[in-house]
């Protein structure tokens, strides 16, 4: 690791001011990838602003129709807590098969969509579900919020706080995970409710999360596994490395999304 | 330069350390608590798994400032030569280890599910729990046997588990 200087604000202003006043700081949230980025000298951050002791970003709360959670939530509570399993299983099921029991009970919400990894699981929820990114300036659509490969629409003082998650309707998330590392190859997170289908995509697009436009379509208007039948995602568009060429993550997300359609349909709805 | 207090092992330590010191640093360099390893220093292994008030964490990623005030165990804390915890006890009866260097991590994270699933996980559940924690030798077969007999000594109550 370069040096830097460690900081434990215990207002969101002055985490703010920190980050305002060090061009180069950045915010530590559970450390789970910034840590292992600055071990790499990957990353050469002045100052680090960690959020542990901020108030008001732990936590679970129903709100109306919405299921709101701090960003400094961690993978292990979200799965494990009653309010999530009851309002949206499949967020708390995709919560649970984040990495593994340690890195679950140090990784964050906010440190996941912030870092935007092409093949991590919470970047579908939040477009599947339609989720709200509120920040300490602004709340943005999940869809405005992903841009591409680790890019987000955070400017670089922005801190998330929360995000809103609707509740209603059905949904399932299917995931082929990486032996290894237990991060999605493809990952299907498939939405139906008022209002239609989505389908949100992890693990495969060189571009990260996105939508499947074409698969929602089919999947408003026929709602079974074989409404897909004869629909392909492009492998060129798909990430090629080591653990599997593009072809095989298209196929791969195919197979994800019926699992998910199936999934939706067995627990007797809609 | 930074000092900070945390309690390892039920005893108050205060160190001042460089801001980049992990956790498991601290413990093997600083306190020569060497029980707990270093396999991979990239978060794959669970060698170096303690927990940090009272749930597992990987002590390679986690900075020695983030654990400010915490209550650390590891796995010289957790029995005595005279008197081995029910997960270590466990580990002996059963054959859980060979060479042993995944073992301390392999004890705390077995603790860390009995104590989480109760005294009877079924196999398929401690071995999705066993996801970080990688041994080169035994093959698992005894590590699982160990941890469901060593959840059993302990004997944690389900009530208290789902909590
Ligand atoms: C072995 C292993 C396996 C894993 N497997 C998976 C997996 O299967 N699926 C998966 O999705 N992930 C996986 N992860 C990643 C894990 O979920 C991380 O916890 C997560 O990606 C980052 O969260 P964090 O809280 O640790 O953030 P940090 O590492 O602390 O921060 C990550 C980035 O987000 C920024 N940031 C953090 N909080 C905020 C905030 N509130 N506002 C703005 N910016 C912020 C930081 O500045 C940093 O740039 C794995 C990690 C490991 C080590
Ligand atoms: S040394 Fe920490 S996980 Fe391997
Ligand atoms: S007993 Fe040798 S690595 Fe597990």
């Amino acid at each position: 690791m370069f040096p830097f200087t460690y900081h434990r604000p215990v207002e969101l202003a002055s985490a703010h001011a920190l980050l305002v006043a060090n061009e180069d700081a950045k915010l530590l949230a559970g450390g789970q990838t910034l840590i292992a980025t600055l071990k790499q000298r990957l990353a050469s951050p002045s100052d680090l602003v960690d959020l542990a002791r901020v108030p008001g970003l732990t936590g679970m709360a129903r709100e109306g129709e919405a299921l709101t959670i701090g960003a400094m939530t961690r993978h292990a509570q979200v799965s494990a807590s009653p309010l999530v399993v009851e309002a949206l299983p499949a967020l708390a099921e995709l919560a649970g098969r984040i990495g593994d029991p340690a890195v679950r009970n140090r990784g964050t919400l906010g440190g996941s969509i912030a870092n935007n990894d092409p093949s991590a699981d919470y970047p579908a929820a939040c477009l599947g579900l339609g989720a709200a990114i509120v920040t300490d300036r602004r709340v943005m659509a999940a869809g405005d919020f992903f841009l591409g490969l680790f890019e987000t629409a955070l400017e670089p003082d922005e801190i998330i706080v929360s995000v809103r998650f609707p509740i209603g309707g059905w949904a399932a998330y299917a995931k082929f995970a990486n032996p290894a590392s237990r991060y999605a190859m493809a990952g299907a997170f498939v939405w139906k409710g008022e209002g239609g289908v989505r389908v949100a995509i992890t693990g495969a697009g060189q571009n990260g999360v996105f939508r499947w436009g074409a698969a929602e379509e089919a999947l408003a208007a026929d709602f079974r596994p074989a409404a897909l039948e004869g629909l392909a995602l492009d492998g060129d568009d798909m990430i090629a490395d080591i653990h599997g060429s593009g072809t095989y993550r298209a196929h791969l997300a195919g197979v994800m999304t019926r699992r998910a359609v199936a999934r939706i349909l067995e627990r007797g709805s809609p | 330069m930074q000092t900070l207090t945390l309690t390892v092992n039920g005893a108050a330590v205060t160190l001042t350390l460089d801001e980049r010191t992990l956790l498991v640093e601290l413990l093997r360099d600083h306190l020569r608590l060497t029980g707990t390893h270093v396999g991979c220093d990239t978060s794959q292994c669970g060698a170096c798994t303690v927990h940090l008030d009272g749930v597992a964490v990987k002590a390679c990623a986690v900075l020695a400032v983030q654990a400010e005030g915490a209550e650390i165990l590891t796995i010289e804390g957790v029995g005595s030569t005279e008197h081995l915890h029910p997960m270590q006890a466990a580990f002996r009866e059963h054959h859980g280890l060979q060479c042993g260097f995944c073992t301390p991590g392999m004890i705390m994270a077995g603790i860390d599910i009995a104590s989480r699933h109760g005294p009877a996980p079924d196999e398929p559940t401690v071995r999705a729990e066993l996801e970080g924690n990688l041994c080169r030798c035994t093959g698992y077969h005894n590590i699982v046997l160990a941890i469901q007999a060593g959840a059993r000594a302990m004997g944690v109550p389900s009530s208290v588990a789902t909590a």
